[in-house]
């Protein structure tokens, strides 16, 4: 009994750089294998707030071009507004309608959330946003971030008040999205070398495309809206020994100076999950 | 007791530094990211505790972890050149030097190239560690090379107008 205690004094040093070496790895397990971030309450709280005494700082040096993409933002909703149209027969009357069921039986699919950005890394692998807005606001894990000129990311961890956001230059972000003049569907990743380009792949070499051409949201995606914009291809890799090309594609988003983002809500996010997830893989 | 509010301070102002203005600085390329929040662990006293120096810098490692939602990620190499550091400090100091508690390592204390030799090794330990993590979760052997070596070559730059920049003077011998 007396050697035990002779040994952990004399290699105490040794064995607590141990435990603490171990606690590391168990963080960092546990945060890579649900690919989201372990995050206690607290520390949440804590960063949350010190992240946004700084924004509030710094969000001035970005308001003329925040204004600018909002204004822009305002008159491309503008145009869609009933108003904008008259009906030339002038037989019907417009009845406006903000139930979720409007008269016409459609169903609201997409619910949109904005909120101010306090917190985003780019030079990391893993890269992450903090925003404003919490699980009391109505965040929920899964909904889609986007900005007024396209994609960021997606809600891996909500708190009270402050929420997380997979930013699409994370290592394991992956994104489906597809060229606008064919419509076909590919991949998108970050390969971790640049914040301004991301890599879209399995888009197979029967399309044509030029560089230039605009790659959106595909119609396939659980929780992105199709047809948000989010960039442009600027390379073409053409791998001999594969039938499908990889696109270098430049972001429509700057990710240097993210002020402002939506959070868009699928209402049948969990439904279309559930669903995907349940079919048996092999039949 | 001044000691300790000295060092406190320097803590918040180490994570807020490579939180808010180096990790926001757009990087020239891919093996290019400016670290110096590792500084701290190098700056505290030589004669201090080892357990404590470990749980120092395994908390200073946390909580930057905490910022950048990558939980262990800075924290592991952090708490290893806290272990390698006691060990490095006394082959390169003086017996003298080595006895004298309070002071800090520093080109005054240690002199031009004992100090370098030991920010260098300890930068290089730091880099490696925290690279191979990377790597390991999405490999790519060029990358890890090619980031260790461009990291620890801006992280010393670093540090080198860090050291001629901050002056530090000789903490006294009785002032705890």
């Amino acid at each position: 009994m007396r050697n035990i205690f002779l040994f952990i004094q004399r290699y105490f040093t040794f064995i607590s750089f141990l435990v603490m070496q171990i606690i590391c790895i168990v963080l960092l397990s546990r945060s890579s294998e649900s690919h989201h971030t372990f995050f206690s309450t607290a520390a949440n709280e804590v960063t949350g707030r010190i992240n946004r005494q700084y924004s509030g700082v710094t969000q001035y040096f970005a308001l003329r071009e925040t204004n600018r993409l909002l204004a822009e933002e305002n008159a491309r909703l503008r145009n869609l507004l009933n108003e904008s149209f008259i009906d030339t027969t002038n037989r019907m009357v417009t009845l406006a309608d903000s139930t979720l069921k409007d008269s016409s039986r459609r169903t609201r699919k997409y619910s949109f959330l904005s909120a101010h950005v306090i917190g985003n890394t780019i030079t990391l692998q893993n890269n992450f946003l903090t925003i404003e807005k919490g699980s009391l606001q109505g965040v929920k894990k899964g909904m889609a971030v986007a900005s007024p000129k396209g994609i960021v990311g997606v809600v891996v961890e909500t708190g009270p008040n402050i929420s997380r956001i997979m930013s699409l230059l994370h290592r394991s972000s992956k994104v489906s999205a597809m060229l606008k003049k064919d419509g076909v569907a590919g991949s998108l990743e970050w390969d971790g070398e640049d914040p301004g380009y991301l890599v879209l792949r399995n888009i197979p070499k029967s399309s044509v495309i030029k560089p230039g051409d605009t790659v959106l949201t595909s119609t396939y995606s659980a929780n992105f809206p199709p047809g948000l914009p989010i960039g442009t291809v600027s390379k073409i890799n053409s791998d001999s020994e594969s039938n499908f090309f990889t696109l270098r594609v430049k972001t429509a988003v700057n990710f240097y100076s993210i002020q402002y983002v939506y959070l868009i809500e699928n209402v049948f996010y969990q439904e279309q999950f559930d669903l995907e997830q349940s079919t048996p893989n092999k039949q | 007791m001044n000691l300790v509010i000295q060092h406190i301070f320097r803590f918040i102002l180490f994570i807020l530094i490579q939180v808010f203005v180096l990790n926001t600085i757009p990087p020239l390329h891919q093996f290019i990211v400016p670290y110096l929040y590792f500084l701290f662990i190098l700056w505290l006293p030589i004669g201090i505790n080892r357990v404590a120096l470990l749980l120092i810098a395994f908390l200073f490692g946390l909580s930057l972890d905490y910022f950048t939602g990558t939980t262990g990620l800075h924290a592991s190499p952090c708490v290893l050149i806290a272990y390698l550091r006691p060990y490095l400090l006394q082959l390169l100091l003086a017996q003298e030097t080595a006895e004298s508690g309070y002071k800090e390592p520093g080109h005054l204390t240690m002199g031009w190239v004992p100090y370098i030799t030991y920010a260098g090794f300890l930068t290089f330990i730091h880099h490696t560690c925290l690279v191979l993590i990377e790597w390991l979760q999405f490999g790519d052997f060029l990358y890890f090379l090619g980031k260790v070596v461009g990291t620890t070559i801006i992280s010393l730059l670093l540090i080198l107008i860090a050291e001629l920049l901050v002056p530090r003077k000789e903490a006294s011998r009785t002032g705890k």
